[in-house]
């Protein structure tokens, strides 16, 4: 475009400053948490806007990582982000290859069901979803949530991992059918390769999802050892109603995994979020 | 209870049996339908197992009187849970705060959403910085951001009191907010909004980095500034993302939840329950599991149907 320098740097300006502002207001509530978690106990609350605490203090974080329960919550929710996590990646990526590059009587159906599954809410399914879990003796552990979390996962998986195995040229899979490969080599050795970025979507939306889900551990743990992070840190909040520097180091120590997680990877998540919703 | 996944699988691989000649034709063998399934049925029959199942399970406990009690006997009641419901002035309340906070949060997350959107479209250094500060709150989990704002909006010296009362003096007195139902959604409805902007802004700035140049550049010669350009340039070439965005955020906005827990607990008085913690709270503490399914049920039936409405909507004026 034909601009004089001088006009593009001032429209460089004016979108500094708009972004500016709006950066402050929406990462306040951030250094606000920060800030209190830094704070000494007595004068949490004081004035809102002193960013900067007078006294800074590591004793709320001391205090938590000193809790012998935080570190096993901590555990917990890492291992059940984990192996959920892999699971969902695995049944996911085999569910898409299949739908998108295999011929078998039921195809239609089957995804077909996939896609009206993903219009329904997961708190819908919370009452009869209790009820099956109580049936199946996966309340109150850790392995009962795994199920649970894979499959109200995969649905939204499988359909953003077909619809990037569909953009893998066919040519590819021709060739490698006439060097006789079957469907386990052409999709190991072909399509996952070729597939890493969604992949990697993957596998952080499923880790993010797992490690910050709420309403269903909530209603199935109850007993204090196999708690998972959010369920600690709300009900931490309950018995120290009024140590908000002590549940806003909690917080913060389980939000480093989430973000160390979106930062390196952070260009997958608008790649996910776009595919996802645009084809919905 | 795993009899209902059963049934479909089985009849899958009935028809497997019964090779059609088409697969046939496709040079796709029967060991190669076989090995589909193998990759599709694990992943199938779990989905099946825990999203299927009990999406049809939430009718059918929905119209008995349900007995957690094993054994007991849950009498089929018809529509009774259904009438109960509409007939319920507290799942009234919250289907009205259901949309209150609705209408609020949308068309806020929407413009704003937009507005930062087009300020990162096109050239900036630095760029991928504020995207990536303005999508911090959407990455970070509901329970801890609700916890922020509750102490945010918590009655003594919080940041809300502070703005609201020190500053803006639009109060003699500091503010209980989770003392009142409109006071106490206002918090809500803040927290939705500033922890939403920075999902629409992603959806709207790839939609917008997909408007050819050329456009721009074409609407430049002819002499169009930068309000014009987005006006006439960009605003047309989005409207399927500005449809999808809208839709999935009304529907997400009917089924707010664990902010409404842990803010204000659907209190004072339920006056700020809405709908999913009403359900939560009649299935979970009162153990109402039939009242607790037709909730459920109809808030998803009516949300289906908000969405169609807005779908069949945008339908009609994008060919106008």
């Amino acid at each position: 475009m034909v601009t004089s320098p001088l006009k593009r740097r001032l429209g460089y300006a004016i979108r500094y400053a708009l972004l500016g502002v709006t950066a402050v207001l929406l990462v306040y509530p951030f250094i606000y948490m920060l800030s209190t978690s830094f704070k000494p106990r007595s004068i949490v609350l004081s004035d809102p806007l002193q960013v900067m605490p007078s006294d800074p203090t590591l004793e709320n974080y001391a205090e938590v990582l000193g809790l012998h329960s935080f570190l096993r919550y901590f555990i917990n929710s890492a291992a059940v982000a984990i192996v959920s996590t892999v699971l969902i990646v695995a049944l996911a990526s085999m569910m898409a290859y299949a739908f998108s590059r295999l011929q078998f009587p039921g195809k239609r159906i089957l995804f077909t069901a996939i896609v009206v599954g993903l219009t329904i809410p997961t708190m819908m399914l919370i009452i009869p979803q209790f009820l099956l879990a109580r049936d199946l003796h996966l309340l109150n552990s850790l392995q009962g949530l795994v199920p649970f979390y894979v499959g109200t996962a995969l649905g939204f998986n499988t359909f953003l991992l077909s619809g990037f195995f569909e953009s893998i040229p066919r040519e590819l899979d021709e060739a490698m059918l006439i060097d006789g490969a079957g469907p386990w080599r052409r999709y190991w050795n072909l399509a996952i390769p070729l597939s890493k970025p969604a992949l990697a979507t993957c596998v952080i939306f499923a880790f993010l999802g797992t490690w910050d889900e709420f309403a269903w551990a909530l209603t199935v743990l109850n007993d204090t050892d196999v708690r998972t992070l959010p369920i600690a840190i709300a009900l931490f909040q309950g018995q120290h109603s009024t140590s908000w520097g002590l549940v806003f180091a909690a917080s913060l120590l389980a939000i480093i995994p989430v973000l160390i997680v979106y930062i390196v990877f952070q260009r997958f998540f608008v790649a996910g979020l776009t595919s996802g919703a645009i084809k919905s | 209870m795993t009899t209902p996944t059963a049934a479909p699988l089985t009849g899958a691989r009935r028809s497997a049996t019964s090779r059609r000649p088409r697969f046939v034709a496709a040079g796709t063998g029967r060991r190669e339908i076989l090995a589909a399934y193998v990759f599709v049925v694990p992943g199938f029959a779990l989905y099946a197992l825990v999203m299927l199942y009990p999406a049809v399970q939430t009718l059918l406990l929905s119209l008995r009187d349900w007995k957690i009690t094993p054994g007991a006997d849950s009498p089929w009641v018809g529509l009774d849970n259904y009438i109960r419901a509409f007939a319920d002035p507290v799942f009234l309340n919250s289907l009205v705060n259901a949309v209150v906070y609705t209408i609020v949060t949308v068309p806020l997350q929407i413009v704003i959403g937009l507005f930062l959107a087009a300020l990162l479209d096109g050239k900036l250094p630095g760029r991928v910085a504020f995207r990536v500060l303005f999508y911090l709150p959407v990455v970070t989990s509901w329970v801890v951001v609700s916890l922020l704002f509750q102490y945010i909006f918590s009655s003594n010296d919080g940041l809300a009191n502070f703005i609201a009362v020190d500053t803006l003096h639009l109060a003699d007195a500091n503010i209980n907010w989770f003392q009142g139902r409109w006071t106490g959604m206002l918090a809500i409805c803040a927290l939705g909004v500033w922890k939403g902007i920075g999902w629409s802004m992603i959806i709207f700035l790839a939609a917008l980095t997909a408007v050819p140049r050329e456009l721009h550049e074409a609407a430049a010669i002819d002499g169009a500034g930068t309000l014009a350009r987005f006006r006439y340039v960009s605003l047309p070439a989005i409207r399927a993302a500005l449809s999808v965005v809208a839709i999935l955020l009304v529907i997400g906005g009917f089924n707010v939840f664990i902010s409404v827990l842990l803010m204000s607990g659907g209190g004072p008085g339920n006056q700020t329950q809405v709908p999913l913690t009403y359900m939560y709270d009649q299935a979970f503490k009162f153990l109402n599991f039939g009242y607790g399914s037709a909730i459920s049920f109809s808030l998803t039936a009516l949300v289906l149907v908000v969405a169609a409405i807005q779908y069949w909507w945008t339908r009609r004026t994008m060919r106008s």
